[in-house]
C-alpha cells in the first residue's frame, strides 16, 4: 500500500486533480454571529471575533467539516484546511497570536477526518488535505508608509518564525500537502519556504516529494492587469524566485477571474519545472464586492486552459462554491494533465 | 514551447527575470554601489545620504548594469544595518530592483541580512573554502534555502589560488562539495577564479592573466553548469592613476576572458575602452603584458605608460642628473629605480658623511621618502616602488660591511638600537602582502631586522613569535575589510598577554580613524596607524627609541582619544541605543575581587589657606599658552622657532606676576573636600544617610547612549561604584580667586589689559593647580589608597595616577545643576565662601569643583548624545520637569525637544 505522497504523485501522473473552492463564500451561507466565533476559552476576548473564520475550526468544527465534505462530494480531490490566516502575525489583529499552532493543528485534523472518511467510502478516489498557508497581512518587501519607503512592518525572521509555527501545526495535524498561497509578496513566500525547509530539516524529512517529502505547492497572485504581483514581479520572475525548492506545483490563484489569468498562466505553463495549478476567482468582483460568475461561465473559461494542456491542478478561489467545483471536476475529467517536462541537467 | 525555456541555465530575478542563455554573451555587474569600490558611494552611505546613494544605483541600471552589486563592507559602518536599509530602499524603486541583486560581503552576517531583504533570486558574493569545508557547506546550505546563486572564490585553507593548478584544483573541489554534498544546483554556482594584477614588476605575477583565462576555460569545460565571474579592474591595479592604460588593459583582458568563457563580471563601464579603439601601439604593449609575451613586457608598458600620461611627450634618456650633488643623485636613482650608479654614489656619500648609518638615515631615506610620497599621491606605480626598493637594498648591502657590529646593552635591553627587530604579518584571513613587503624592505634598509611571518597569520602565532624572538615592534598588514577586525583581535590579545611593545597598523583598508576607534582602545601600548611605507621609519624610530617612546605613546594615545571623541560626536546622533539597552552594557568591573577602600578621613575637610607658593609647582602651563593663542606644548613651546621668543617672554612675565601673587598676597586659595560612604541605585549615588544626619544627598549620573562596538561599554560614572554594597566617593570645591577683584580693578583703571588678562589667566591656572594638588593629597592621605604615589608634574598632567576627578559640567557629567547638591553636601558657601549663580556657575570665576572616584579602572569619557528616554528618566530621578531637564541637557540631546508652554 503506497503512502499518501506516493498516491498523490500517482494521481497527478494520471489526471488533472481538483482542488476545492472558497471557504469564506461557504461560511457566509451560514450567516454566523459573534457568538459562533467564540467558545469558552474565547469568552473573555474583548475584540470582535466575527469574521475571523479560522476560529470556526475550534468553535463550530461541524460547519467546517460540512464544507469540506460538500467539496469532496462535488468532486474535489484536495481540500484546503481552514487556516488561511492561522499565523501568529495574522491573528495578532485579534490578539490571538497564541492560538496559531492550535488553529493549524485542529483545522488539519478536521480536514483529515473528512478526507479519510471520503477515501474510505470510495478508495478508488483518494482524497487529500492541503494545509493552507496564507500570505499574512503584512509585506516584507513593501513599506506600508509611503513617506518612509525603507520601513518594513514585518521582516524575514519574523515571518519565518510565524510560518514555522504554522507548518508545525499543519504537519502535526497530518496534512498531505503544504500550500503556500495567494502570494502577493515573493519575499513572504521565500520566508515561508525557508520555514518549511527548516522544519523539514529539524524533523529529518526529505524536501523532495519524490524522495518521500510532504509535497509543497506554491500559488501566486497577479493583482491586476499590469501582470505583476503586488510586490512588482512578473510571472517569470516570480517563478524563478521560488524555484529553489523542489515544489510539487506552482501556479496562480485569486485576484482575477480565469479569463484574466490566461496570459500569466501561459508563462507559468511554459516555464515551470513543476506541476502547474490554477484556481481563479469566480470572475472579477461586482460593484458590491461580490463574485457573481456562475459555475457554467467559469467552467467554460477554465476549459480553455485545460484544452491547452497547461494545467495539473485546478480549483476555485473567492466566490466559488461546490457547484463551481462540480462543473470544473466534470470538465477536467475529459482532459489529460499537463506533461511535466523533466529538467535534464547538462551532462 | 521554446527550447531555451527548459534548458537548465542560470536564472536570476529582480522584478524581472535575467536568464543566461545563448543570446547573452556577457553580463555586466554594476559595481558603483559598493563602498569598497566607490569612494563616492562610501561617502554617501557613511553620511546617511541614501537618497543620493539610490541615484548611484539608478545610474548603474540606466548605464546598462544587469546585476547590481551591493557591498557595505566598511569598517566604520554597521554593515548589516546599511545593507538592510539600502536593499529595502531599492525595493521601492522599480527601475532599480528590476535587476537582480548581488549581495556582496566578506562577512557572513551581512550576507544573511541582505538575503533576507530580496524577493528575487540574487547572488551571494562570496563564499569559499578559506575556513574549511564545514563552514563552506554550512553557508552553501543556507544560501540554498534562500534560493540564491553563489559566487565561489578560488580560495582554500591554504590561501587564494594564485596558479592555474591551484585554481582548477580548488574550483573542482568546491564544485564537488556543492553538487554532491549540498546538492546545490550546478547552474547556480559561479566561480571567481581570482583576477590578479599583471605588470607589477614581480615575476610571479607575469602569468596572472593567462592563468585566469586557462582556469576559466577549464571550468567551463569540466564543471557542467558552472559560470565564471571576476572583478576586472584588479588586473590593472599597478597602473592606478593612469586611466588610458587601465581602460585598455580592461578591454584587452575582458576580450580574451569572454572568449575563454567568462560569463559575467564586475566592470566599471566608464573604465572600459573599446577593444578596437585602442591605439595599435598601446594594444601591442598591453597584449604583451596580458599574455606575458616578452620578458621586458612590463618595462615596455611602463615606459609607454609615461608617454600616454604625458600625452605623447616622450622623455629622452637624460644623463643630466649625473652632474647633481650626490644626495640628489641618490634620490634620482631611487625614484627612477636606476641601479647603474648606486654603488659609486653610496660610496661617495659614505666618504663624505664618514658614517655608513648616516648615509642610510640621510640621503637614502630621504630618497625613499620621496618615493613614498609619490606612491601615496598616485604618481608612482607599484612596480616602480619595487624597483626603488631594489636600489635601496643594493645600497644598504654595499654599506653593511662598514657598519659597526651590534653590541649588547648593559641594562639587559637585549639589543642595541640599530638592530631592532620588527615582526611583520598579514593577519589571518588575508593574503595581501605587497604593502607589507614594501614596509619590510624600507625598514630593513633602515637597519631593522625584519621577521616576516607571511600572510594569513593566526593571532596566537604573531604573539608567540613576538615573545620568542623578543621583537621591538609588531606590524600588522591587511587589505581586505575583515582584516580590520582581525587586527583588533591581535591588539586585544597583546593586551591580554601583557605585551608592551608598539603595534603598527598598515594596509589599504586601514585608516587612522579606524585605528583610533577600533584598535587603539584595546591595547595600552603604543598603537600607530602607518599611512604608507615611507612613514614607517620615523614611526618605528620614535615608538621604540628609549628617549622618545613613552612620550610618543602618550602623544598617540591623546591624539587617538581625541579622534575617537570627534568620531563619537559625529556618530552618535545617528546611532543611539535605548537607555534600557545602554544600562545593560555598562562598564564591566570585577566586583567579586574588589573591596572598596575605606577613606582614611571620612567626612568634610576644609583647607582654609592653601600655600600658593607650593601650589604654583602644580601649574600645567600648556593651557596657559593656549589662552594667549600660542599653540604648542610646554616646555617645548619656549624653544619653538616661530612662537618661542614670544612664549618665553610671556612665561617670564607670568612668573614675575606669580612671585608677586605669592609674596604680596594678591590672591587667596581655599578648598573644601569630602569623602563619603555611598550606595548606588541604578545610575544614582546616594550618600549614606547615616552619615549626613539623615539628610538626602543624591547624585544623578548620565549614561552614554551611542551605539558601541563589541566589548565597548556605554559608560556612566556610576559604573565605578560598587553596584550592591557600600562604596566610597568624594567631592571637592577649590578656588584661587579670592581677593582678585581689587587687583583687577587697579589694572582696569590703568587700562592695563595685559596684566588684567594675565592675572585672570594665572588665577585660573592656580585654581586648576590647586585642584591637582588637592587630588594628590586625597590619593595619598585623605582617602589614602595610593600613599606611595610619586609623580612629577608631567605625570600629574598626564593623569597617570589612580582615580579621576570629573567636574559637573564637563564631558562625563555635563549637567551643571548637580553642583548644587555637591555644594550643599560640602557646605561650600559657608566653609570657603564660594557661591553658585542661578545657572550654576561658580564664583569666584577661578574655581574648580568635582567628584572623586577612586576605582582603579575609572577613567574620563564624554557622555555624547542621549535619547529622550534617558532624559525622561533623569527628570524623574531629579524630580524636575522634562522640559527643565531638557534645558539643562540641551547640548547633549539627540533630538529636538518639543516647545512647551512651561516657562
Amino acid at each position: 500500500m503506497p503512502n499518501r505522497t506516493e498516491l498523490l504523485l500517482q494521481q497527478l501522473h494520471k489526471k488533472i486533480l481538483i482542488l476545492d473552492g472558497a471557504m469564506g463564500t461557504m461560511i457566509q451561507r451560514y450567516a454566523l454571529q459573534e457568538d459562533d466565533f467564540r467558545n469558552e476559552a474565547l469568552y473573555g476576548v474583548k475584540k470582535s471575533l466575527r469574521g475571523n473564520n479560522d476560529l470556526l475550526s475550534l468553535t463550530r468544527p461541524e460547519i467546517i467539516k460540512e464544507i469540506h465534505k460538500a467539496y469532496f462530494d462535488a468532486g474535489a480531490d484536495i481540500v484546503e484546511t481552514n487556516t488561511f490566516s492561522s499565523t501568529s502575525i495574522a491573528q495578532e489583529d485579534y490578539g490571538l497570536s497564541d492560538l496559531a499552532y492550535k488553529l493549524n493543528y485542529e483545522s488539519a485534523k478536521l480536514a483529515r477526518e473528512v478526507a479519510d472518511a471520503c477515501t474510505a467510502k470510495n478508495p478508488k478516489k483518494p482524497r487529500f488535505v492541503a494545509g493552507a498557508i496564507g500570505p499574512t497581512n503584512r509585506t516584507a518587501s513593501l513599506s506600508p508608509d509611503v513617506n518612509d519607503p525603507g520601513f518594513r512592518a514585518i521582516n524575514f525572521d519574523q515571518l519565518v518564525e510565524a510560518y514555522s509555527e504554522q507548518v508545525e501545526g499543519l504537519l502535526d495535524g497530518e496534512v498531505d500537502i503544504l500550500l503556500i498561497e495567494t502570494v502577493f509578496d515573493t519575499l513572504n513566500a521565500k520566508a515561508a519556504l525557508y520555514a518549511v525547509q527548516e522544519v523539514f530539516e529539524k524533523r529529518g524529512m526529505p524536501l523532495d516529494p519524490h524522495e518521500g517529502g510532504i509535497p509543497i505547492m506554491v500559488s501566486g497572485t497577479i493583482t491586476d492587469a499590469s501582470g505583476r504581483t503586488l510586490s512588482g514581479q512578473t510571472t517569470e520572475a516570480f517563478l524563478i524566485s521560488l524555484s529553489h525548492v523542489p515544489l510539487l506545483s506552482i501556479g496562480l490563484n485569486c485576484a482575477l477571474g480565469a479569463k484574466e489569468l490566461r496570459p500569466y498562466l501561459k508563462v507559468m505553463a511554459e516555464n515551470a519545472p513543476f506541476y502547474v495549478s490554477v484556481y481563479p476567482n469566480a470572475g472579477l468582483p461586482n460593484e458590491f464586492g461580490k463574485y457573481d460568475q456562475g459555475p457554467g461561465e467559469m467552467n467554460d473559461q477554465l476549459e480553455a486552459f485545460l484544452e491547452e494542456g497547461w494545467v495539473n491542478i485546478v480549483g476555485g478561489c473567492c466566490g466559488t462554491t461546490p457547484e463551481h467545483i462540480a462543473a470544473i471536476s466534470n470538465t477536467a475529467s475529459k482532459f489529460s494533465p499537463r506533461h511535466l517536462k523533466e529538467s535534464i541537467p547538462e551532462k | 514551447m521554446s527550447e531555451t525555456n527548459n534548458k537548465p541555465t542560470l536564472k536570476l530575478s529582480g522584478l524581472e527575470p535575467l536568464v543566461f542563455g545563448p543570446s547573452i554573451n556577457f553580463v555586466n555587474i554594476g559595481e558603483r554601489t559598493n563602498v569598497t569600490g566607490s569612494k563616492k558611494f562610501a561617502r554617501l552611505i557613511l553620511n546617511g545620504n541614501y537618497d543620493e546613494a539610490l541615484e548611484v544605483a539608478l545610474d548603474q541600471v540606466r548605464g546598462g548594469a544587469q546585476i547590481l552589486d551591493v557591498c557595505m563592507d566598511e569598517a566604520m559602518l554597521d554593515g548589516e544595518a546599511a545593507m538592510v536599509k539600502f536593499l529595502n530602499l531599492i525595493a521601492s524603486e522599480p527601475e532599480i530592483c528590476r535587476i537582480p541583486v548581488m549581495v556582496d560581503s566578506s562577512k557572513w552576517k551581512i550576507i544573511l541580512a541582505g538575503l533576507k531583504c530580496i524577493q528575487g533570486k540574487g547572488i551571494v558574493n562570496s563564499i569559499s573554502l578559506k575556513n574549511g569545508e564545514e563552514e563552506f557547506i554550512q553557508q552553501a546550505k543556507t544560501i540554498k534555502k534562500f534560493g540564491a546563486a553563489v559566487v565561489v572564490m578560488a580560495f582554500d585553507e591554504k590561501g587564494q589560488a594564485d596558479s592555474y593548478e591551484r585554481r582548477i584544483h580548488i574550483c573542482q573541489r568546491s564544485y564537488d562539495i556543492l553538487t554532491r554534498e549540498v546538492k546545490f544546483n550546478p547552474q547556480d554556482i559561479i566561480f571567481d577564479p581570482n583576477i590578479f594584477p599583471v605588470a607589477t614588476g614581480m615575476d610571479e605575477h607575469r602569468t596572472n592573466a593567462i592563468d585566469f583565462f586557462r582556469a576559466t576555460r577549464w571550468i567551463k569545460d569540466h564543471l557542467p553548469g558552472a559560470k565564471v565571474s571576476g572583478g576586472v579592474s584588479n588586473v590593472s591595479f599597478s597602473f592606478r592613476g593612469n586611466n588610458p592604460v587601465r581602460e585598455a588593459m580592461h578591454a584587452v583582458f575582458l576580450y580574451h576572458a569572454i572568449k575563454n568563457g567568462m560569463d559575467m563580471g564586475i566592470v566599471n563601464p566608464a573604465m572600459l575602452e573599446i577593444y578596437d579603439d585602442i591605439p595599435k601601439d598601446l594594444l601591442q604593449h598591453v597584449e604583451d603584458v596580458i599574455w606575458n609575451r616578452r620578458d621586458d613586457a612590463t618595462e615596455r608598458l611602463l615606459d609607454f605608460a609615461e608617454t600616454v600620461r604625458s600625452q605623447g611627450k616622450k622623455s629622452k634618456t637624460d644623463e643630466a642628473w649625473r652632474s647633481q650633488p650626490v644626495g640628489k643623485r641618490i634620490q634620482h636613482a631611487l625614484v627612477k629605480g636606476i641601479l647603474d650608479y648606486i654603488v659609486e654614489d653610496t660610496e661617495e656619500a659614505r666618504l663624505s658623511l664618514n658614517d655608513p648609518l648616516k648615509v642610510i638615515e640621510g640621503p637614502l631615506m630621504d630618497g625613499m621618502n620621496v618615493v613614498g610620497d609619490l606612491f601615496g599621491e598616485g604618481k608612482m606605480f607599484l612596480p616602480q616602488v619595487v624597483k626603488s626598493a631594489r636600489v635601496m637594498k643594493k645600497a644598504v648591502a654595499y654599506l653593511e660591511p662598514f657598519m659597526p657590529l651590534p653590541e649588547e646593552n648593559e641594562d639587559g635591553d637585549a639589543k642595541s638600537d640599530n638592530i631592532n627587530r620588527i615582526l611583520l604579518a598579514t593577519v589571518k584571513g588575508d593574503v595581501h602582502d605587497i604593502g607589507k613587503n614594501i614596509v619590510g624592505v624600507v625598514l630593513a634598509c633602515n637597519s631593522y631586522k625584519i621577521i616576516d611571518l607571511g600572510v594569513m597569520v593566526e593571532t596566537e602565532k604573531i604573539i608567540d613569535e613576538a615573545l620568542a624572538q623578543n621583537v621591538d615592534i609588531i606590524g600588522l598588514s591587511g587589505l581586505i575589510t575583515p582584516s580590520l577586525d582581525e587586527m583588533a583581535n591581535v591588539a586585544a590579545e597583546m593586551e591580554r598577554r601583557g605585551l608592551k611593545i608598539p603595534l603598527l597598523i598598515g594596509g589599504a583598508t586601514t585608516s587612522r580613524i579606524h585605528t583610533a576607534v577600533k584598535i587603539d582602545p584595546l591595547y595600552s601600548g603604543t598603537v600607530v596607524h602607518v599611512a604608507d611605507a615611507s612613514k614607517s621609519v620615523p614611526v618605528a624610530g620614535e615608538s621604540i627609541s628609549k628617549e622618545t617612546r613613552e612620550k610618543y605613546r602618550l602623544e598617540m594615545k591623546t591624539l587617538y582619544s581625541k579622534l575617537r571623541d570627534d568620531h563619537e560626536a559625529k556618530q552618535q546622533v545617528k546611532q543611539l541605543v535605548t537607555y534600557k539597552e545602554a544600562k545593560t552594557n555598562p562598564v564591566e568591573l570585577d566586583w567579586s575581587t574588589y573591596k572598596p577602600f575605606i577613606p582614611k578621613k571620612l567626612g568634610v575637610q576644609v583647607l582654609d589657606n592653601l600655600d600658593l607658593g607650593m601650589i604654583r609647582k602644580y601649574i600645567d602651563w600648556t593651557p596657559f599658552f593656549s589662552t594667549w593663542m600660542l599653540a604648542g606644548k610646554f616646555p617645548k613651546i619656549l624653544k619653538d622657532p616661530i612662537v618661542g621668543k614670544e612664549a618665553l617672554k610671556l612665561y617670564n612675565d607670568a612668573n614675575n606676576m606669580l612671585d608677586r601673587i605669592v609674596n604680596e598676597g594678591w590672591l587667596k586659595a581655599k578648598a573644601v573636600l569630602g569623602l563619603f560612604p555611598v550606595h548606588r541605585s541604578g545610575d544614582d549615588l546616594l550618600v549614606d544617610p547615616e552619615f549626613t544626619s539623615s539628610k538626602q544627598f543624591v547624585f544623578h549620573f548620565l549614561r552614554q547612549q551611542g551605539r558601541k562596538g563589541k566589548g565597548v561599554p556605554n559608560r556612566s560614572l556610576a559604573d565605578y561604584i560598587h553596584p550592591k554594597s557600600k562604596d566610597y566617593f568624594g567631592g571637592f570645591a577649590v578656588t584661587a580667586g579670592l581677593g582678585i577683584e581689587g587687583k583687577l580693578k587697579t589694572f582696569q583703571e590703568d587700562g592695563d589689559d595685559y596684566n588684567d588678562i594675565m592675572l585672570k589667566a594665572m588665577a585660573d591656572r592656580l585654581a586648576e593647580a590647586a585642584a591637582e594638588y588637592l587630588h594628590e593629597r586625597v590619593r595619598k592621605e585623605y582617602w589614602g589608597y595610593d600613599p606611595e604615589e610619586s609623580l612629577d608634574n608631567e605625570g600629574l598632567i598626564r593623569e597617570t595616577y589612580t582615580g579621576i576627578r570629573p567636574a559637573p559640567g564637563y564631558p562625563a557629567c555635563p549637567e551643571h545643576s548637580e553642583k548644587r547638591t555637591l555644594f550643599d553636601l560640602l557646605d561650600v558657601e559657608k566653609n570657603i565662601g564660594m557661591t553658585l549663580t542661578d545657572s550654576f556657575a561658580m564664583y569666584p570665576t577661578s574655581s574648580v569643583s568635582g567628584y572623586y572616584f577612586g576605582h582603579p579602572d575609572s577613567r574620563y569619557f564624554g557622555l555624547g548624545k542621549i535619547g529622550e528616554d534617558q532624559v525622561e528618566d533623569y527628570a524623574r530621578r531629579k524630580g524636575v520637569s522634562k522640559t527643565q531637564a531638557e534645558r539643562w541637557l540641551s547640548p547633549n540631546l539627540s533630538y529636538s525637544p518639543q516647545l512647551s508652554h512651561e516657562g
